[in-house]
């Protein structure tokens, strides 16, 4: 059994695993508790989707997605920063708003990509079971992405960016714009969500403008179990933390799915964990165990 | 005679809290200063003196209701915070301030040394920066240049205070702030981290601004002393004049403005 729902969960975890790696830039890194992805998401969808539909190159679509999911993070940095509107507050007003845009965007609640081009159509002509080469692309994709968000972190620019979220008086001190810096952040964090967002849209074969409800809980429990397993100690971990914990909570859904949790209770089981996880340091007490989200 | 230039003129800041309110608090009242280059002032005054105001407004921090900043011939007294980084470092008393405690010695030296500049897409850490703050961080003798890696927040008070104060010079400041520095440290290290404050500041010929609780450390340190009260400089004291100056005799002019800490800071040495 646990063998049958490996390609599923592993393809799912690879794929989710570029938004626990936008959600742990913004909550982690930034320190900034951001509630756009469950708009960004389904965006990155939309965006690709409208653009395949009218007949537009896929590998473009998912360019323009991406920086569609740029913009967004980004306004929510400014509400953040410019108009100074408490950071849930501007997520939350950000992931309202880009459920209308999606919807104009889409021109309705969802479209079918079945008949159209995608980046996985070469796939299909394949000689091999479909998920080998899908599996094999989220895996080369997400890994470039975790490369280049580790080798980012460690510029000249984005170390002052992890500073921003660890010390901000001191860095500003420094002569950092830290506001532009959480704009850049959270634009960037919302562009790989977006990302996530236009690739799993194609591989599934539809967008819909439901498609972002709950990814932020999602988003969090896979870096809490992540960071579970390994201590964030450095970028490199924290980043390794995102994927393999997204990997495994994609795990635990398919297994609970095969076991017989009904998928409509999904999100409750997810907000279960992610509640358990955070509450168990209150139970216990302890500093020692506490599982650190800094942005929560 | 040579005229040194100032690299330092307050002219008539005056900055108010909740201003229109009851509890409307002028917390500089017209304050003049120049400090020409080369300077090391000590700043006293009692609680609420505006000490810590003086130079949030020198740093940017706030923006004074009237008069000027003027550093080096440059009118900054709207320049916001950030922007003052290519002027002004600063230390502030709480050690956790200046440094940030998730990244790693050298990662934070990497940051104070771009102060005021751009920061690119260029790799931060190179060798050659490793092996620089290696061999500067020998002259601290705490043993963190064989520590680079480890993040701050490991380090204590001290040696994090240290290490501010050497990530302040790391990139030669037109002008070191230090607020209160050594005040949140035991007795023996504040005495390490000041000795270390001044030689580097005697060495790299840094105009300085110290403020200090601690008497004895204003009259020892420093070539020019500043007392403010109430908003205003009280006192203003320099060369042979400061040099001779005792703890007594500023307490027999000044002991009824200087109720608080201050005078508790130098208790041990009145006779």
């Amino acid at each position: 059994m646990i063998l049958s729902i490996l390609p599923i969960s592993l393809q799912q975890g690879l794929a989710y695993a570029l938004v626990a790696l936008g959600i742990a830039l913004a909550f982690r890194v930034l320190a900034f508790p951001d509630l756009t992805v469950d708009g960004s998401f389904p965006l990155g969808g939309a965006v690709a989707a409208r653009l395949i539909f009218e007949g537009v190159d896929p590998s473009l679509a998912v360019v323009a997605a991406v920086m569609a999911g740029f913009l967004a993070g980004a306004l929510t940095g400014l509400l953040n920063t410019r108009l100074k509107i408490n950071s849930l507050l501007a997520g939350i007003l950000m992931m309202t708003i880009l459920y209308s845009v999606n919807l104009r965007i889409m021109g309705r609640a969802n479209i079918q990509l079945l008949d159209r081009p995608t980046v996985f159509t070469f796939m299909e002509n394949m000689d091999v079971v479909r998920y080998v080469p899908v599996i094999t692309f989220f895996l080369l994709v997400t890994l470039v992405v975790k490369i280049l968000l580790d080798l980012f972190l460690h510029t000249e620019y984005g170390m002052a960016l992890r500073a921003t979220g660890n010390n901000e008086d001191m860095i500003r001190s420094l002569g950092v714009n830290t506001d532009n810096a959480t704009v850049f952040g959270l634009g960037l964090s919302n562009a790989l969500v977006a990302l996530s967002g236009a690739l799993i849209a194609q591989d599934q074969g539809f967008s819909d403008v439901g498609m972002g409800i709950g990814m932020i809980v999602a988003g969090l429990a896979s870096i809490i179990i992540g960071e579970a397993m390994l201590k964030p100690k450095t970028v490199f971990r924290l980043t390794l933390a995102a994927v393999i914990g997204s990997l495994l909570y994609r795990f635990i859904i398919s297994l609970g799915l095969r076991l017989g949790l009904a998928p409509t209770d999904l999100k409750m089981a997810t907000g279960f964990m992610v509640i358990i996880a955070l509450g168990i340091p209150a139970f216990k007490k302890s500093r020692e165990g506490k599982i650190h989200l800094r942005g929560v | 005679m040579t005229v040194t230039a100032n690299m330092l003129s307050l002219k008539g800041i005056v900055k108010i809290f909740n201003a229109g309110t009851q509890d409307e608090k002028h917390a500089l009242d017209g304050v003049d200063l120049d400090v020409s280059a080369g300077d090391f002032i000590t700043i006293i005054g009692s609680n609420g003196a505006g000490k810590s105001t003086l130079l949030n407004v020198i740093a940017g921090t706030y923006t004074p209701d009237e008069g000027q900043v003027i550093i080096d011939g440059a009118d900054l007294t709207r320049a916001p915070d950030y922007k003052m980084a290519s002027y002004i470092s600063r230390v502030f008393q709480s050690p956790t301030m200046g440094t940030a405690g998730d990244m790693t010695i050298e990662e934070n030296l990497c940051m104070a040394e771009l102060r005021g500049r751009v920061r690119s897409l260029k790799w931060g850490v190179t060798h050659q920066r490793r092996r620089h703050y290696r061999e500067i961080l020998k002259v601290l003798d705490l043993g963190l240049e064989d520590r680079l890696k480890q993040s701050v927040g490991l380090l204590s008070g001290g040696q994090r205070q240290s290490l501010t104060l050497l990530m302040a010079t790391l990139t030669l400041p037109k002008l070191l702030l230090l607020d209160e520095h050594t005040a949140a440290l035991d007795p023996r290290t504040a005495e390490k981290v000041i000795t270390l404050t001044n030689q580097m500041v005697a060495e790299n010929n840094i105009t300085t601004l110290m403020v200090t609780h601690n008497m004895s450390q204003a009259l020892q340190y420093g070539n020019r002393m500043i007392m403010l009260h109430q908003g205003g400089i009280q006192l203003d004291v320099q060369g042979a004049e400061k040099q001779g100056l005792t703890i007594q005799e500023v307490i027999n002019q000044f002991g009824t403005t200087l109720k608080d800490e201050t005078l508790l800071a130098c208790r041990p040495e009145i006779p």
